[in-house]
């Protein structure tokens, strides 16, 4: 591992990490003007993570051990994935730690420690969030998985840096099969992240909250790395996104010359992808927890057409 | 003295040891504490034995035991070594806590425990050491007959007597099935070694036949589907240390069993076998996990994951079947590795669940989870090894569950090379199928550890204490194994390369050495790599880092006060979530597998009472109606009998004038 690909490691890693929340900012700012409001502006999301920061640590009586380390696990866990998905330049070293499989575990991983703290404190609103956010993981990661599974059938790896060397650096050729499986993947991506029309992150009706519900008990520094990991989730679920089906412009491996172009390739990219959820979410509705799975299941039943669109016309090709 | 010697003397030496434990009269405490750790040191031994036959050369013996002319033939090969070391591994652990369980009661008499513990231990390791029908049927027997005897220990709860009776049962009609395996591998020779059945070369449909016979056979002890019926009875009424062993290590002699016939004895075999083991698994997989979910007491809901678990593994072996039948053999070397690091992974942590379960009840002398909750702050031990064993079972990075797992969809990737395009066709539904299980799992989980030790107490458990030292250091053991496997895979997946060789004639390490010991791969390093010692290390860095961030740039001032009742005061532990709440929205969306009768109180009733209850469909469309007809057929039969002896003397007249005529 040369000081040049740390290098480059680490300058994803705080990219990830330090746009995350501009990330947010920019779909609520965008929501906002969707919704004819003038909105609180790109930085809002940095203002409260440090009013948040500064403020005392109010905890529960009988908060365990677990309850307190959970939002480092899960913080942790978001920045541990910021460095491993291709965000501005693919081959990093990390990035031979995981491949999507394994990024789903992480996920998996962060989001268990999340529901058992939501769990921890005994309260009513702790634990259905915690159920809930558990059935629409365990519906959703299946859709997730097949997702993957198209582009790892096309480029024969499940590692996100040799798809994103097949896909986009070699010759442009269409697939059919990748346009069902990015359907599948925004539908996963609004279940996983929790917003509308799966969970509404403004939402302040306790009896629909999900995620909210789940962190109703924290405040102040922990409530801070939490909300700051669910923006960084956001954001590696959108580079995913963009590493998969529009990967054009990820910096390949230690050309350091790129990574300026890669950069500014991203920021256009992410904005897009936010404008887009922005209007996704102002044109729908939440829709009510058993109504989830139908929505998970054509997600899953769209990522499965995906594969079989490809075994069936691409394969024989 | 070779390495066979060894592992044929720790089985002897723990029967021994049983038997001694019958003789000697002393208290309960000094007898837990004297023979149960003698035998963990056994486990230990036969671990380290099974290690070092994994790359030594098989060897064999005969011992001139059992019935005349047919002497006992016993082998030790790399596949009965991996399967040695799962089960010393494993009773290792659960030994050391035995040794604290027993001696705080729990079940009858200590002495009887102890030779049955014991015995069952070295059935175990001799149904895998066997070469011949006959060592293996007999042990075979003295296993299902020793599990029983301790499944029964409470035996004056009638719940419990007919859960040892249906195992019973079930295990006796595989047992059958698994003779007649045997009987078809002979081929009409009459020799029952495995050596001549090795030699044998089958028909195809003789084969087939066979390998259906065996999967229903070691079925029934591994708990597929539709024989796995009396694994949630019986797992659970056994004290937790023998549920732990049933459930870890039992179950996997039966898959040993179903290796040993279809790789080993088995010459040909036939690509759908594949596709019906990999349809059983999965199909075991999915029924396993949902009922796990709404489960409400927690060593049933640990047995329906152990049917989950066991279902994954079979789907592992299916596919490792199909690669193997088109000559893929990397491939299938690919699969039967993740099939048998779950093997491994499951022991392990299936073992340290369970344990945690003993723990729990001992403290608080419940088992439902509508009354548990909020142990992890009186009882931080075992919480705090239960919560590593509940991570690796959801299979999450970087504990060993994740491994298996992450093995098992980059063979299950693989299969588009088929040249079968039904196959092609049917495996991304399997993928799927999978998938769900797996991630059923992870709820099934949440709700396991935060029913039991998150939360507030459900009913007054202010006297619950933290497990003692012999049980801790049991449960540490296991959970030491769960992490160690979980960070160096590839150390792991090299060891067993022998095996994949044996019997499907393909190795990893060749991909494997292709890369560093950090990273594993699945077949070529650009295909797919996993490095779960750098998941641990910089998950771990950032944490430190975080915290350290954190305290430094801000503070670490820490108020505490009362949590967020919404405006309503009369906050209480009844209002949280209950093990059926929890387990509400999967009895709602699978509702179509369950078989729920529900019983609303009218506006009416005085004292209104809510029940619902839920039951296995299969139990209603297949085994009542075969026991209604056994009732039926014996209806017949009972015809004839009177209970009157003139009747039966009539009888006995009548045969002999029937005979006398016939032989004149």
């Amino acid at each position: 591992m040369g000081l040049s690909e740390l290098l480059s490691q680490l300058l994803q890693t705080l990219v990830a990490v330090l746009l995350a929340p501009l990330m947010l900012g920019w779909v609520n700012q965008c929501r906002s003007w969707f919704q004819g409001r003038s909105g609180p502006g790109l930085l809002q999301p940095y203002r409260v993570l440090v009013k948040l920061f500064r403020k005392d640590a109010a905890i529960a009586h009988n908060a365990s051990w677990l309850f307190r380390v959970t939002p480092y696990i899960v913080f942790s866990c978001m920045v541990l994935a910021g460095s491993i998905v291709p965000i501005l330049a693919t081959d990093l070293p990390f990035s031979r730690a995981a491949d999507v499989i394994a990024l789903v575990g992480l996920f998996a991983l962060a989001r268990v420690f999340m529901a058992l703290a939501a769990m921890d404190i005994g309260t009513a609103f702790g634990s259905l969030g915690a159920r809930r956010e558990m059935l629409i993981a365990s519906l959703a990661e299946p859709a997730l998985l097949m997702v993957f599974f198209t582009p790892a059938l096309i480029s024969q790896s499940t590692a996100l840096t040799t798809i994103v060397e097949t896909l986009a650096h070699q010759q442009i050729q269409l697939y059919p099969s990748m346009a069902f499986a990015a359907v599948a993947f925004v539908m996963v991506l609004l279940a996983e992240n929790a917003r509308i029309p799966v969970d509404n992150p403004a939402t302040h009706l306790e009896l629909t909250m999900v995620h909210e519900a789940m962190i109703l008990e924290y405040s102040a520094r922990h409530l801070a790395l939490m909300d700051w990991a669910h923006a960084l989730k956001l954001m590696v679920y959108s580079t995913i996104g963009i590493a998969l089906f529009v990967p054009w412009g990820i910096a390949e491996a230690g050309n350091w010359s790129m990574v300026p172009l890669s950069l500014l390739a991203l920021v256009v990219k992410l904005a897009i992808a936010g404008q887009g959820l922005a209007l996704l979410e102002t044109v729908s509705a939440k829709m009510r927890i058993f109504r989830v799975p139908e929505f998970l299941g054509m997600a899953f039943m769209l990522a499965v057409l995906g594969l079989l669109t490809r075994f069936l016309l691409e394969m024989k090709a | 003295m070779s390495l066979l010697h060894l592992a044929l003397g720790i089985p002897l030496f723990w029967i021994a040891l049983g038997l001694a434990g019958l003789a000697v009269g002393s208290s309960r405490a000094t007898h837990a504490r004297t023979f149960f750790p003698l035998g963990a040191l056994g486990a230990l031994g036969l671990a380290i034995v099974g290690f070092l036959a994994l790359t030594g050369k098989s060897q064999a013996l005969v011992l001139p035991l059992g019935l005349p002319d047919l002497p006992f033939h016993l082998r030790l090969d790399p596949l009965a070594g991996f399967f040695l070391i799962l089960l010393g591994a494993a009773s290792a652990g659960v030994s050391v806590f035995s040794a604290g369980y027993f001696e705080r009661g729990g079940g009858g008499d200590i002495r009887l425990i102890c030779l049955q513990y014991h015995v069952f231990l070295a059935a175990m390791a001799l149904v895998l050491l066997a070469d011949d029908a006959y060592l293996f049927m007999v042990a075979w027997e003295t296993m299902a007959l020793a599990s029983y005897f301790l499944v029964t220990t409470d035996h004056r709860i009638a719940e419990i007597r007919s859960a040892g009776f249906l195992y019973l049962i079930v295990a006796h009609v595989g047992a059958i099935a698994i003779l007649l395996t045997f009987g078809v591998l002979q081929l009409g020779r009459w020799d029952y070694t495995f050596d001549a059945m090795r030699a044998n070369t089958l028909p195809m449909h003789w084969a087939s036949i066979a390998f259906l016979l065996a999967l229903f056979g070691f079925g029934a002890k591994a708990g597929f589907l539709p024989v796995h019926i009396w694994l949630p009875e019986a797992h659970p009424a056994a004290p937790s240390p023998v549920s732990g062993l049933m459930s870890g290590v039992m179950l996997k002699t039966a898959m040993y069993g179903l290796l040993r016939v279809t790789f080993d004895l088995l010459h040909v075999q036939v690509w759908w076998w594949g596709v019906v083991a990999l349809a059983v698994g999965l199909v075991t997989a999915f029924y396993g996990v949902i009922f796990a979910a709404v489960q409400t007491d927690m060593k049933r809901l640990l047995a329906y994951s152990s049917i989950e678990n066991i279902g994954i593994i079979l789907a592992g072996v299916g596919l490792a079947l199909t690669f193997h039948t088109y000559d893929m053999n990397l491939l299938a070397a690919l699969a039967l590795a993740a099939s048998l690091y779950h093997c491994l992974n499951h022991a392990l942590f299936k073992s340290l669940l369970f344990l945690a379960t003993g723990s729990v009840m001992h403290a608080t002398r419940h088992r439902s989870l509508g009354k548990l909750g909020g142990l992890i702050r009186s009882m931080p031990w075992v919480a705090g090894l239960a919560l590593l064993g509940i991570l690796a079972i959801a299979g999450l990075p970087p504990l060993n569950g994740f491994v298996s797992e992450w093995l098992l969809f980059q063979a299950f990737l693989l299969t588009p090379g088929l040249p079968n395009s039904y196959l092609n066709m049917f495996v991304p539904v399997a993928t799927a199928a999978l998938a769900l299980a797996v991630a059923l799992a992870g709820y099934v989980m949440v709700k396991f550890y935060g029913v039991v030790f998150l939360g507030q107490p459900r009913e007054d458990l202010s006297g619950a204490h933290d497990a003692g030292a012999w049980e801790r250091t049991g449960m540490l053991w296991l959970a030491a194994w769960c992490v160690v496997l979980g960070v160096i895979p590839v150390v792991a997946v090299q060891a067993m390369d022998p095996i994949l060789g044996a019997l499907v004639g393909g190795s990893l390490s060749e991909s494997l050495r292709a890369s560093s010991w950090l990273l594993l791969t699945a077949v070529a390093p650009e295909r797919a790599s996993y490095g779960p010692m750098i998941f641990a290390l910089v998950i771990l860095g950032a944490v430190a880092a975080t915290f350290l961030l954190v305290r430094r740039v801000w503070h670490g001032r820490v108020r505490r006060s009362a949590p967020w009742d919404c405006g309503f005061p009369q906050l209480n532990a009844r209002m949280q979530d209950t093990a059926e709440g929890f387990g509400q929205p999967i009895k709602q969306i699978f509702e179509p597998f369950f078989r729920i009768e529900r019983h609303h109180p009218s506006p009416f009733d005085e004292r209104p009472r809510y029940s619902s209850s839920l039951e296995d469909k299969l139990w209603y469309w297949l085994y009542l109606p075969i026991a209604w007809l056994a009732d039926r057929l014996s209806a017949v039969v009972a015809i004839i009998h009177h209970g009157r002896i003139q009747w039966y003397l009539v009888y006995s007249f009548v045969t002999l004038l029937v005979l006398l005529v016939l032989v004149r």
